[in-house]
């Protein structure tokens, strides 16, 4: 069977890539304390040694349009390019290329669908920066093959917060039932408060600070319970119309395990929203060093 | 009202870098060209498998070709598709994130909560 090597849940920031290969007078006064965040947060991964990586993100109607819209959808194929020309216009993000874990993507497809979720599938997906920013900040060697698992947390009508931790549960034990000998780390990316077009965007910290402080702490304490209990699809507009993204968190929450606390924790407060960085090692190999 | 067909609009120009540029120089142009061939496309169908129905309300119509990004807004246009596209389109012409603080200041009279965006 395999390993669960590592959870992972982050947020996913598209300026992130630049910021850290600007130099001169474009590198913002940020840069250097952000990087080195990110530089602690990727040993976190390095340090499970992972040998195939699940990729839960959301695409950001690059390639999932409103004629066609799954809640759900785990990408199958042996290779997925990535990074969109809105995303180099807009972040200056690469393009890449990932290959794929093609027999999880469809073991979990098999074990999901009889599982109770019905969950859609492509075998031609084109992933935008949800996915390509973790790879970036975690694995910036992009050696490792992936199965990406896309959610809907962006054109309502959206699946409610409960499901996202239960998909989440089901991943981590569908990963762990896998009969392969192979160390697979789940990484999830999300947001905490956010606004996108709105009249809240891009200010001096993130939308809603007390959301982010109640959130990180949920998250941290693997306090799923409490979470549930505040958070729903109507109460997340309020610290940012974009907060729906803290639902692949929540997922995450799932895939950790119910009153889990993290093994790592860090913030960074920056312009327009707050970055969050957690790691979970169920083998219980906390190994700071 | 046809948030769909606006949100269709907003993701069919911004992800074609041609049509982003000739958006931004010739709204009202662009905007009855897109209306007139685009607006019943299926999107991953042959050109021959056209929509019948798909055409925008006057008052869409004119915020489109205003590039009035307010009124999108209150129309429940994706916010996101509003943005992205606008952003490719103006910040070009103002200094570092000056565009997207103006674009919040314009909206600073809308309170919670927002218009529903729901399709």
């Amino acid at each position: 069977m395999a390993t669960v090597a590592a959870v992972i849940a982050s947020t996913h920031h598209p300026f992130y890539y630049r910021a850290s290969t600007s130099t001169g007078a474009d590198r913002p006064p940020f840069a250097d304390e952000w990087v080195a965040k990110i530089e602690a947060f990727r040993q976190t991964l390095t340090r499970a040694e992972p040998d195939v990586l699940v990729m839960v993100g959301s695409d950001h109607f690059h390639q999932l349009w409103l004629d066609n819209m799954p809640q759900f959808l785990v990408g199958k194929a042996p290779v997925f390019d990535a990074n969109w020309y809105n995303e180099e216009r807009e972040f200056g993000l690469p393009r890449m290329r990932l290959a794929g874990e093609e027999d999880l993507a469809a073991y979990l497809l098999r074990e999901g669908l009889d599982a109770g979720f019905d969950l859609a599938f492509s075998n031609e997906l084109r992933i935008d920066h949800s996915v390509t920013c973790p790879i970036i900040t975690l694995r910036p060697q992009a050696d490792l093959p992936v199965v990406p698992v896309y959610t809907n947390i962006f054109a309502p009508p959206m699946p409610r917060p409960e499901r996202f931790v239960q998909l989440g549960r089901a991943i981590r034990g569908m990963v762990e039932s896998w009969p392969a000998d192979k160390r697979v780390a789940i990484i999830g990316t999300g947001h905490l408060s956010l606004e996108l077009g709105g009249p809240r965007q891009f200010g001096p910290h993130g939308p809603d600070a007390e959301f982010d402080r109640k959130a990180v702490a949920w998250i941290a304490n693997g306090d799923v319970d409490g979470c549930l209990a505040e958070v729903t699809l109507d109460s997340l507009h309020a610290p940012g119309n974009a907060t729906h993204g803290f639902m692949d968190f929540m997922l995450m929450m799932g895939a950790a395990g119910d009153g889990v606390k993290a093994d790592y924790v860090d913030t960074l407060d920056l312009f327009h929203t707050m970055e969050a960085y957690f790691t979970w090692y169920p083998e219980g190999t906390a190994d700071p060093s | 009202m046809s948030k769909y067909l606006l949100n269709k609009f907003l993701y069919t120009v911004d992800r074609d870098p041609e049509l982003v540029e000739r958006y931004r120089a010739d709204p009202a142009g662009t905007v009855a060209w897109w209306e007139r061939e685009m607006a019943n496309t299926v999107l991953n169908c042959t050109a021959g498998e056209r929509s019948t129905w798909l055409a925008f309300t006057e008052t869409e119509r004119q915020a489109l070709r205003e590039h009035d990004h307010v009124t999108l807004f209150s129309l429940g246009a994706h916010p996101f598709l509003t943005l992205t596209l606008f952003i490719a389109m103006f910040e070009r012409d103002h200094g570092p994130l000056e565009y997207q603080l103006a674009y919040a200041q314009a909206m600073n009279h809308i309170t919670l909560p927002y218009p529903d965006i729901a399709t």
